[in-house]
């Protein structure tokens, strides 16, 4: 555990130096990024290995080809040879990527047996996802609320509504479609357990700044974990179509230091103990709960 | 055995010409049924085409500005189930029909009126299936997988899209009997199979795939329907059912299934390389054995597709490792056609060049799927972009243009007249680039965090979709210039009549039968040497 820690902090100081804004899509954008976690990194990191090797094998493979059409064309007098068979060729062919791939399985393994592993977690967020919002519980607190789409980008999305989406902004960035009311806050440099599931269709929980997504299916209950590095703001989306508003249901986490979510986690539980007691209601009762947790969001 | 004077009396009865009625819709022969195939799929290619220029006038720019969420997800699915069910299977079956019994020397197919009933289903089973976009409610709108429980929100229309995809499935089984009774019973007197051309052999592979995964499919629909209509809880979590599980069952149809859609293109690409090249396919054997084991892998790596669901360990890894290996005798083919062009005599007409292009982007889907078989990676990957580059590349530049490889090097034999060389080069050209402007950047798109089937996304999004949308308009019109050089050539337009052996490096039985192909062939079976067969190997 020592040792990734402290390539984590190491990690953390590089990513700080880069604008934070480098989680969420930008313009333009080419590839995934390294996110902001040790898991997204190694994510990352297979990512671009596997994108590597088949660069090198496209090369050699197109290579030849291409080759072959510029110097085997009839036109330029090029007489067909008769071989059709060459065994130490076919064995080649079929050994060398058999290496190639086991040495890509054994790397990949390793990090999946990691990623597995969600235990010594010091705390857990359940996730549960609706038709079409979200809605965060602290397990073990009485804070428990849901997250949906902001106003103005919900205005602009509305067939032909005339609004510009490149108007809907905060703190400068574009965020049409990426914006929450309520955003799922989370301490840094702490192992985040989620427990996820759905109430009515299959949706998933996918933020690209942490390395994964995860299916919320009803009648089940999945298992996922991050720990993030970096104080910011990261932005997903619904990954697994769940009807007619499957584009309009964003993620977005706000990571703060440990101190700072500890203050707002002690509030925010003070005042869902003190507006309710109820925060055993049945889930479904969406409704009634949305207005008293309108309320007790607002101040963040 | 047919005796010469049975097979001159037999020639008689069918000389008279049958009135129209009775060709297209009454007949049993197999050029005929091919016909129909191969027109119905253009068809539907031009169908599912038009849903999705308007997903891609939709995805032009940010903001909704032409369609509503609703009818852009009903888009999305009518447009996989056309193309898949509609267009490439049925195409794939027409060459089939035309084809097969030409190469193995056979004289119709073994069931010639089960073909009749096959063919005849799917114009009534797509006009069932599309109708439902006109009904109360609308069409599906759950995507082509039908994922419970979303796709048990569509209204009653549900009914009539599942009963028209049994019917498809119907006729896909009946297809694959016919085309297996007729491969493994009516091959010309001294073809073993390991002498058989390779397109018949990737169809008989891909039979036996269809017989053995379309009634899964049709469980899993009925399945739907019963948890839809009759109150059961199959899939029904609050009833003790399980989501996942139909999952697991659709996704076991589904793999094959999109081996399917490409078994029988790298058997037209199979037949066409060489000829073009003027030289033996490279390690024939070896190419039917890696269908072979990709056809057996290809029931043993259905849970990939659903990586993010929350299996155990041990299962990620198991169908990791399993969707790895399908990489290997995949690139055993890829390296035997570029083998096969290696000291060849190559020229490059438009068979060859959509060949060309064929290997070269279905390798580059080869990648990405390569990419997305490793897990924690496709945990980023799953259900963004990325994948719908990958299965287009694939499907689109894999499936699709091997199928106009087929029809232009097989059309002067079905017509009699040589297509217009010079339009066809056009039709290659325009499809590769736009194809690429279209698919191309949604690897991008998706790399940077944009899912899939979403009607509207973020500004950041916004330069990639429009490339892709100009690249898809393109496209789609570049295939109108396909429909008029069928059509051109079809009446003949060029004027250059064509002999037995249209191309010269052409080799097999289908050669060896005048153009346009008479109606009835090898009412005798024919004699050949071995080194008439396409693939040109007689070394064992």
């Amino acid at each position: 555990m020592t040792p990734r820690r402290i390539l984590a902090c190491l990690a953390m100081l590089v990513v700080t130096t880069v604008p934070a804004l480098a989680a969420n899509p930008q313009r333009w954008q080419l590839n995934m990024t390294p996110g902001v976690t040790e898991y997204s990194r190694q994510v990352y990191d297979l990512h671009m290995l596997i994108l590597w090797i088949c660069v090198v094998i496209g090369v050699i493979v197109f290579g030849a080809m291409g080759y072959a059409i510029f110097k085997f064309r009839k036109s330029k007098g090029a007489v067909a040879a008769k071989w059709s068979h060459s065994t130490v060729a076919e064995v080649t062919w079929t050994v060398i990527p058999v290496l190639i791939l086991i040495g890509t399985a054994w790397p990949a393994t390793k990090t999946l047996i990691w990623i597995d592993d969600a235990r010594e977690s010091e705390m857990t967020i359940k996730v549960t996802g609706y038709q079409w919002l979200w809605r965060y519980e602290y397990i073990g607190t009485d804070v428990n609320f849901i997250s949906r789409m902001d106003r103005e980008s919900d205005r602009t999305r509305m067939l032909r509504s005339g609004m510009d989406p490149a108007a809907v902004q905060r703190d400068g960035e574009n965020v049409y479609l990426l914006d929450v009311d309520n955003p799922l806050v989370l301490p840094t440099n702490t192992k985040v357990r989620f427990v996820i599931t759905a109430n009515d269709v299959i949706h998933s929980f996918w933020v690209p700044a942490l390395g994964w997504k995860q299916d919320a299916i009803p009648g089940f209950i999945n298992e996922a974990w991050t720990e993030i590095h970096t104080p910011g703001t990261y932005r997903g989306q619904c990954a697994e179509l769940c009807g007619k508003d499957h584009a309009f249901m964003p993620i977005v986490i706000e990571a703060v230091p440990r101190e700072q979510f500890d203050i707002w986690l002690e509030e925010q539980n003070r005042l869902a103990a003190g507006d309710a007691g109820d925060s055993n209601a049945p889930l479904a009762q969406l409704a009634a709960d949305d207005a008293l947790l309108a309320n007790a969001t607002e101040s963040l | 055995m047919a005796t010469d004077t049975a097979t001159t009396v037999h020639d008689d009865g069918h000389e008279h010409a049958p009135s129209f009625i009775d060709r297209w819709f009454f007949g049993t022969n197999h050029k005929d049924i091919g016909t129909l195939y191969l027109l119905f799929s253009l068809a539907m290619f031009l169908i599912g085409g038009a849903m999705a220029m308007i997903i891609r006038a939709e995805l032009f720019m940010p903001g909704m500005q032409i369609v509503n969420p609703e009818f852009f997800n009903q888009m999305t699915t009518m447009h996989a189930l056309v193309m898949i069910f509609g267009a490439v299977m049925p195409a794939f079956v027409g060459l089939a029909n035309w084809m097969l019994p030409l190469m193995i020397g056979a004289p119709d197919m073994a069931l010639p009126r089960l073909n009749n009933l096959s063919f005849w289903i799917l114009p009534f089973a797509f006009l069932i299936m599309l109708s439902t976009l006109f009904m109360e409610g609308g069409g599906p709108a759950g995507g082509w997988t039908l994922y419970p429980p979303l796709s048990l929100q569509q209204g009653n229309s549900m009914a009539f899209v599942i009963f028209a995809i049994h019917m498809m499935g119907l006729s896909s089984i009946m297809g694959a009997i016919n085309i297996i009774a007729t491969v493994l019973n009516m091959r010309a007197p001294g073809m073993d199979l390991l002498k058989m051309p390779i397109f018949p052999w990737t169809w008989l592979i891909t039979a036996f795939l269809l017989i053995g995964v379309m009634p899964v499919l049709a469980g899993a629909i009925t399945m739907l329907l019963t948890d839809k209509f009759f109150l059961t809880s199959f899939f029904n979590a609050a009833g003790g059912g399980d989501p996942v599980m139909y999952q697991h069952i659709f996704w076991f149809f589904g793999h094959p299934e999109v081996y399917i859609m490409i078994l029988p293109a790298f058997g037209v690409v199979s037949e066409i390389i060489p000829t073009f090249s003027r030289k033996p396919l490279f390690g024939y054997q070896a190419m039917v054995y890696a269908t072979a084991s990709i056809a057996f892998l290809s029931f043993i790596v259905w849970a990939h597709h659903m990586f993010t669901v929350g299996m155990p360990l041990g299962g990620e890894l198991f169908f990791m490792y399993a969707t790895m290996l399908i990489a290997v005798p995949t690139g055993v083919k890829v390296f035997n056609w570029v083998s096969t062009m290696w000291q060849g005599s190559l020229t490059f007409e438009t068979p060859m060049l959509f060949a060309i292009g064929f290997v070269v982007m279905f390798t580059i889907g080869g990648f990405s799927g390569l990419m997305l078989a490793i897990v924690p990676a496709d945990y980023q990957y799953h259900d963004t972009y990325f994948v719908v580059a990958h299965f287009h590349y694939v499907l689109v530049t894999g499936s699709v243009f091997a199928l106009m490889a087929g029809a232009y090097y097989w059309l002067p034999k079905w017509t009699g007249y040589m297509y217009n060389e010079t339009l066809g080069k056009w039709h290659f050209w325009l499809s590769t680039i736009f194809v690429n402007l279209l698919f191309f950047p949604q690897h991008f798109l998706g790399l940077a965090g944009m899912p899939r089937r979403i009607p509207d996304y973020n500004i950041a999004f916004s330069d990639f979709n429009m490339i892709s949308s100009i690249g898809g308009f393109g496209f789609g019109l570049a295939q109108l210039l396909f429909v008029y050089v069928v059509w051109s050539c079809a009446r003949g337009r060029s004027g250059i009549k064509v002999g037995d052996r249209v191309w010269e490096g052409a080799r097999g039985l289908e050669w060896t039968v005048p153009s346009p192909a008479p109606h009835h062939t090898f009412t005798t079976p024919p004699k050949f040497d071995d080194r008439d067969l396409a693939h040109g190997d007689v070394s064992h």
